[in-house]
């Protein structure tokens, strides 16, 4: 079982991610509750459902291409990056905690470079 | 979670929670609070007279585009009676300031305004690339700072505005309290909280997103889907600004209002009159005629620095002694043309949206 996410980066993050704003992604329904993205599907692991969490550290594992420090930084994206779900601001809907659903569109925008 | 309601109109589902305020609102109340916001910044603060001609330093990144949206739609919608123009400095950055003048040039057309871009090259023959190439990338902002300032003033005399208005915003006024005062900076930490400041000779500056948090300029661009550019500068970013603004990122993220309360802090200090007593009186450069507060203005001497291949010479003083030392300026050195404040009349041709 999985979970189809249309990710989109914009202000100058996309540099990061291969230069491409738009990206379309597959992760588990269940994820690992210390959101380790590398572990095989039969592992003894304790669950989650997948949530923004756990994305974000699956993107930074798997499509980042360059300069970690500038999208993370203690476990989360890092302040000054926006983000948006379903075109909502992620504050108005749990944050990290969000429960991802099939479809769902997450977009990362970058504050931090200069106007 | 549910979806929750826009606190406003109490019928829309909210997009925004407000960094400023902490409400939930739906993207149309957000336009409109938004927009308002910066009407009564510029109401209040009285920046502008009818007629005025205004001209908006636009770089094609995030803050000058909204501010060129905001403008003009405000002067639809209020009727400030202000002529708006573009004002572009192109630095001479290969791949960096090329691509962002093409957004700018995309917004002429968009916004149906004129557009005028002076280059380094023209004003100063040298580009940020050439000028690197001799330097380094240690002291490169120095110059491409002192040289903005200047290039922006230059340009709106050519154009006879009477005001240039940036898009600097309430996240970068906190965090350049921040930096005057990490550096001791009294006599700026005095005047970088004003909302306008005006020199004698020079054209009035200001800043009508002073109060706007960039979390809502950039969440603005989103959802309006305006075209602006985002790239980092290729050259050496400047590395104190860059802690300072990290800092504050993270003291936003702890608590939100942080932005403004650094502002009021600003604002608040009293600065002595020894310290404003102290401050060189101002005159203008016997070179080239632009304000300055020493014989020599700034971009003046670092142009010397450059023509004369001492390029340190305009930045420490000891660098400078010693090209004093080596003789007076040669006759032929190249030099910026003269100043003249706006007279009533373009003094060029400008681009007007096709």
């Amino acid at each position: 079982m999985s979970l189809g996410i249309r990710i989109e980066f914009g202000g100058g993050l996309e540099l990061l991610f291969c230069n491409e704003k738009k990206h379309k992604i597959t992760i588990p329904v269940s994820v690992p509750k210390d959101n380790d993205t590398k572990v095989s599907s039969d592992s003894s692991k304790e669950l989650k459902p997948a949530d923004v969490n756990y994305l974000i550290h699956h993107l930074r594992d798997h499509l980042l291409k360059e300069r970690v420090e500038l999208f993370m930084e203690n476990g989360t994206v890092r302040p000054g990056i926006l983000v948006l779900i379903n075109d909502t601001d992620w504050e108005l809907e749990g944050e990290g905690d969000y429960q991802l659903k099939d479809n769902d569109e997450i977009v990362f925008i970058s504050t931090l470079h200069g106007g | 979670m549910a979806p929750r309601t826009c606190v406003l109109c109490e019928k829309a589902k909210a997009i925004l929670k407000r960094p400023k305020t902490g409400q939930q609102i739906c993207k149309d109340c957000f336009f409109y609070v938004f927009e308002t916001e910066v009407h009564n910044t510029i109401t209040q603060s009285k920046l502008f007279s009818p007629g005025d001609r205004v001209a908006i330093g636009a770089s094609g990144g995030k803050d000058s585009t909204v501010l060129a949206y905001v403008l003009k739609t405000l002067n639809e919608r209020y009727n400030y009676g202000l002529n708006l123009f573009l004002l572009s400095i192109d630095e001479g950055i290969t791949g960096y300031r090329d691509d962002s003048l093409e957004t700018v040039k995309r917004n002429q057309q968009q916004y149906d305004m004129p557009l005028k871009i002076l280059s380094y090259d023209e004003l100063y023959g040298w580009t940020m690339d050439a000028i690197v190439s001799q330097v380094g990338r240690k002291n490169n902002c120095t110059f491409c700072g002192v040289f903005r300032r200047q290039a922006l003033d230059r340009g709106a005399a050519q154009l006879n505005v009477d005001h240039i208005v940036t898009g600097h915003n309430a996240d970068d006024i906190a965090e350049t309290v921040l930096m005057n005062i990490m550096r001791g900076d009294i006599a700026r930490l005095g005047r970088c909280t004003s909302i306008c400041t005006q020199g004698e000779d020079t054209i009035k500056r200001s800043k009508p997103f002073k109060y706007a948090y960039e979390k809502e300029i950039v969440m603005y661009a989103y959802f309006k889907k305006l075209d602006y550019f985002s790239t980092e500068c290729i050259y050496s970013p400047d590395a104190y600004r860059g802690h300072a603004r990290t800092f504050l990122k993270d003291l936003e993220a702890a608590r939100p209002s942080a932005i403004i309360d650094i502002i009021h802090s600003g604002e608040a200090f009293e600065v002595s009159e020894e310290v404003k007593a102290a401050q060189k009186a101002q005159q203008t450069c016997k070179r080239c005629g632009y304000m300055s507060s020493n014989d020599l203005c700034k971009a003046c001497t670092l142009l010397e620095g450059l023509e004369r291949g001492m390029a340190t010479s305009g930045i420490t003083d000891r660098a400078r002694k010693k090209m004093d030392a080596e003789g007076p300026a040669p006759e032929n050195l190249r030099t910026i043309p003269f100043f003249r404040p706006p007279t009533g009349q373009p003094a060029v041709a400008i681009e007007a949206p096709s």
